[in-house]
């Protein structure tokens, strides 16, 4: 008896705990609340089919456990019952899979609007690149980075002359406005994680890796590195900061571009 | 109840193979150190993987202390926590469970449970421990070695695998970690042709493949999975210390590390991680499948019940052991790869979960109109479905590519990972350890200790990782020495934090009570008898216990029905063993 009780202990105080713990998600602060609530029907369905065999697991033990003279009933296979249980599987499979599929072709779509802000990790540090005023950021090569161009931005390349660089400071970003996040790296893998946007992506020093979103809330928000990057990992914050469209372009203004950068360099 | 008339003739085809002579030792050496029985073998591994696996405890005590009290343990550097982690993750997914469930219940029950005298290839059989024992020597010299063992994490991600930024990544540790991964795979290799081949090619007269328990038909596929899967760790591991020892770039680009250039170029560090889980997931259901086995038998055997839907069981087994193969990508949904892979990845990912469900009802069905001894193997076997199905259906989250980009690389991961593929496999470990000792050793492991044991390590487990996916849905990523000040550690996560540190120190502790039992029965334990469980399959028709060299005496056991033939109505008992002849056609032949 004492298992049976333990089982269904279990099961409910999984659920009691669920629906009263205080460890929820942050309030989201960009477009992907279709992310989480991708997350809440798996939570209901997963939440549904746990609950469900704990308790049928107690109950065959609380019925069918071992009492002097009982005998098993002996059924090798009911293929109309594996069948149905495979179908009914199936669906639920399909409940979830569905929404995730058609969300996740939202997330790899970038809208031909977003403006394309890059973000550079090396160890164990954040920066930044934006577009000048020609709205196009030039190349760069990890081969090129020296202590005056830490994001080994192409010199040659007129394209990159007029980008704004920030150096180890904070980034911000225009709120309502798609970005897209173009990654880089110039040593190790490193994952640009903020946690109230939702999204996240791995910087892979050698190629340049992506992901969009639209911030919806104003405010200060914090970076984290999701990808161990070495013991300095934990380290690695910075800040971005959603801002109204007049304060971005107050601050855009203060910003140093890539040819100021070099000269005060030189 | 049909009755499907046979006769011995009809359902025992002749022996295929001849019954071979088998080395014989001359010395102490040959039958205790250098044995090439198989029982012995099993014994080695599974010792070898105990020993191993308490390093790995307390690695793992030593991390939740700096999780639990950040600072407080001076000697738990950031350095030294990130060798924890590593070292904690290696041992128990490669060296503790892949070495117990293929090499330790591979070996002891392969042939045992087939009616065979031994395996196929008893000298290439003992070479894979002593290969095995040299690479888990070679993994404890890092703790020894300038610099100490590599902190790049299980995965060993390159380039900072091989780099000053990580710990032992440009002193031996990263060196001798591949080195012994080379050495665990050669060894392993070895090992698993004798498991595959003995399946095929050792069977007793009447053992057809589909008469098999399936404790064989997991380890079997496993093991069929782990000769596929290994080798793209191998040629990983040797491309990487090739990187790093002779400056080739297959997994390095142009880097600048600390304001320096680095003399590589033009390799590509996701290559790595391609060929890391092409391995790396195949090793999840490595783990999976054997215990999937196990607990079957485990289930049948305490409720007195046949297997419900054996052949969809054996289908199942299968079909995820191939499927296994096309879903490796999950885990890089946000590793920078081309994203448009997340349609077919998830996919995939998510059609395993219908054969795997498959498997969950027809365990609980088992359990359904039996007569469920609450065994210890039982409450194990209990324990299993609960934290598996919890451990499964977050598997579901995290495949389902959107959902997971949010969860991955947070604490949700680890809670997951740990629940479905570290603390259920386990559950089934400990349970078949309870449920073969007897046969091992011809005593009953105490009781009471046992009884114990289960309660501890079941609710503290889940205690442990339950709450610890919330920690991961607030945010919290994995894999950092401390959180510090930020919104996704408020003060109620700190909290919950001890409160995991607390649990996890208990649930390591009462894994000495285990190990004390298994040292204090060998003496004291009750007497077994050759039978105690009053099971079906041949390991407990041995004519003496424990079984000697050789297995069976003069005659090879000759085998007459599946596994399964618990309360057969009309029967005189419960059960009729595997080999006992079918006079009175009470039992349905099961597949002809």
């Amino acid at each position: 008896m004492a298992v049976v009780l333990i089982l269904v202990l279990v099961a409910v105080a999984s659920v009691l705990f669920h629906l009263l713990s205080p460890w929820w998600w942050t309030p989201i602060a960009s477009n992907w609340h279709y992310i989480d609530n991708t997350i809440i029907i798996t939570f209901w369905i997963t939440g549904f089919v746990f609950t469900a065999v704990v308790l049928f697991v107690a109950y065959c033990v609380f019925r069918f456990r071992h009492k002097p003279g009982n005998q098993a009933h002996y059924e090798p296979e009911n293929r109309k019952l594996e069948f149905w249980l495979a179908t009914v599987t199936t669906i639920g499979v399909v409940a979830m899979l569905a929404p995730g599929l058609f969300v996740w072709n939202q997330f790899v779509t970038v809208p031909k609007e977003a403006t394309e802000v890059e973000v550079v990790g090396q160890q164990w540090l954040w920066n930044f690149r934006l577009p000048g005023a020609n709205g196009q950021l030039g190349t760069s090569e990890t081969r090129d980075v020296t202590a005056e161009n830490p994001l080994g931005v192409n010199k040659n390349d007129p394209a990159g002359l007029d980008d704004i660089i920030i150096a180890g400071g904070d980034l911000h970003i225009p709120v309502d406005k798609p970005v897209k996040m173009l990654l880089r790296s110039i040593d190790v893998l490193h994952d640009f994680y903020v946690p109230e946007f939702r999204a996240k992506m791995d910087m892979v020093p050698g190629m340049v890796t992506y992901f969009w979103f639209t911030p919806t809330k104003t405010g200060s928000f914090e970076i984290l590195c999701a990808e161990l990057c070495g013991v300095g990992h934990p380290q690695m914050r910075g800040t971005v900061v959603v801002d109204t469209p007049e304060d971005y372009q107050t601050w855009l203004e203060q910003q140093q571009t890539f040819t100021q950068m070099m000269a005060t360099a030189n | 109840m049909v009755n499907i008339p046979s006769s011995i003739d009809d359902t025992v085809p002749a022996a295929e193979v001849e019954d071979v002579e088998l080395y014989h030792p001359h010395s102490w050496w040959t039958t205790y150190v250098f044995s090439q029985d198989a029982k012995v073998i099993a014994i080695q591994y599974s010792m070898t993987a105990l020993a191993i696996g308490l390093v790995a405890l307390v690695l793992s005590w030593l991390m939740r202390l700096q999780l639990g009290f950040p600072g407080y343990f001076s000697f738990i550097d950031a350095e030294r926590y990130y060798q924890f982690i590593t070292m904690h993750g290696m041992i128990m997914v490669i060296y503790l469970l892949t070495a117990l469930f293929l090499g330790g219940f591979g070996n002891y029950l392969i042939p045992l449970m087939l009616g065979a005298r031994d395996m196929v290839f008893p000298y290439a059989n003992m070479l894979s421990y002593w290969l095995y024992l040299l690479a888990v020597l070679v993994l404890v010299a890092g703790f020894f070695a300038p610099g100490g063992p590599t902190g790049a994490g299980w995965t060993l991600y390159p380039p900072q695998a091989v780099l000053s930024g990580t710990p032992g990544g440009q002193d031996w540790g990263i060196i001798l970690m591949l080195t012994s991964l080379i050495l665990f795979i050669i060894g392993f290799t070895m090992g698993g042709l004798n498991y595959v081949v003995t399946v095929l090619q050792g069977r007793a007269r009447g053992m057809t493949l589909m008469r098999m328990p399936l404790t064989i038909w997991g380890i079997f596929t496993a093991t069929v999975m782990a000769l596929l899967a290994f080798p793209a760790l191998f040629v990983a591991s040797v491309m990487m210390l090739f990187d790093r020892l002779l400056g080739t770039s297959f997994f390095m680009p142009a880097i600048v590390e600390m304001g320096e250039q680095l003399q590589h170029g033009g390799g590509s560090p996701i290559l790595f991680q391609h060929l890391f889980w092409f391995f790396g997931h195949p090793e999840v259901y490595i783990v999976a499948l054997p215990a999937f086995g196990i607990v079957s038998d485990l289930i049948s055997t305490h409720a007195r019940k046949n297997i419900f839907g054996y052949r969809m069981m054996v289908w199942a087994i299968v079909i995820i052991g191939a499927l296994s193969f096309i879903v490796w990508a999950h885990h890089m949904y946000v590793s920078g790869m081309n994203p448009n892979f997340g349609f077919f990845f998830a996919t995939t990912t998510l059609i395993i979960a219908v054969p795997t469900a498959i498997k969950v009802y027809n365990w609980v069905l088992t359990l359904w109109r039996g007569d469920i001894h609450l065994t210890i193997p039982m409450l194990f076997a209990l324990g299993f479905i609960v934290t598996f199905v919890n451990g499964g259906l977050t598997g579901l989250f995290l495949g389902n590519v959107v959902v997971d980009v949010p969860l991955s690389d947070t604490m949700f991961v680890v809670a997951h990972f740990h629940m479905v593929m570290g603390v259920a496999p386990i559950m089934v470990i400990f349970g078949a350890i309870y449920h073969w000792y007897p046969k091992i050793t011809g005593r009953m492991l105490n009781d009471v200790m046992g009884r114990i044991h289960f309660w501890v390590t079941f609710l503290g487990a889940y205690l442990i990782f339950f709450p610890m996916h919330y920690l991961g849905l607030l945010g919290a990523p994995r894999r950092y020495y401390e959180l510090g000040e930020s919104a996704v550690n408020p003060p109620s996560a700190h909290d919950l934090n001890v409160f995991i540190t607390l649990m996890a120190l208990t649930v390591g502790a009462a894994q000495m009570l285990f190990l004390f039992n298994l040292f204090w029965s060998l003496r004291n334990g009750k007497e077994a008898g050759g039978n105690p469980w009053r099971a079906t399959t041949l390991e407990w028709q041995t004519p003496t216990t424990p079984p000697p060299h050789g297995n069976w005496g003069k005659d090879l056991p000759v085998v007459y029905r599946w596994a399964y033939d618990y309360s057969v109505p009309g029967a005189p008992e419960d059960f009729i063993p595997q080999n006992q002849p079918n006079p009175d056609r009470i039992s349905r032949e099961h597949i002809s």
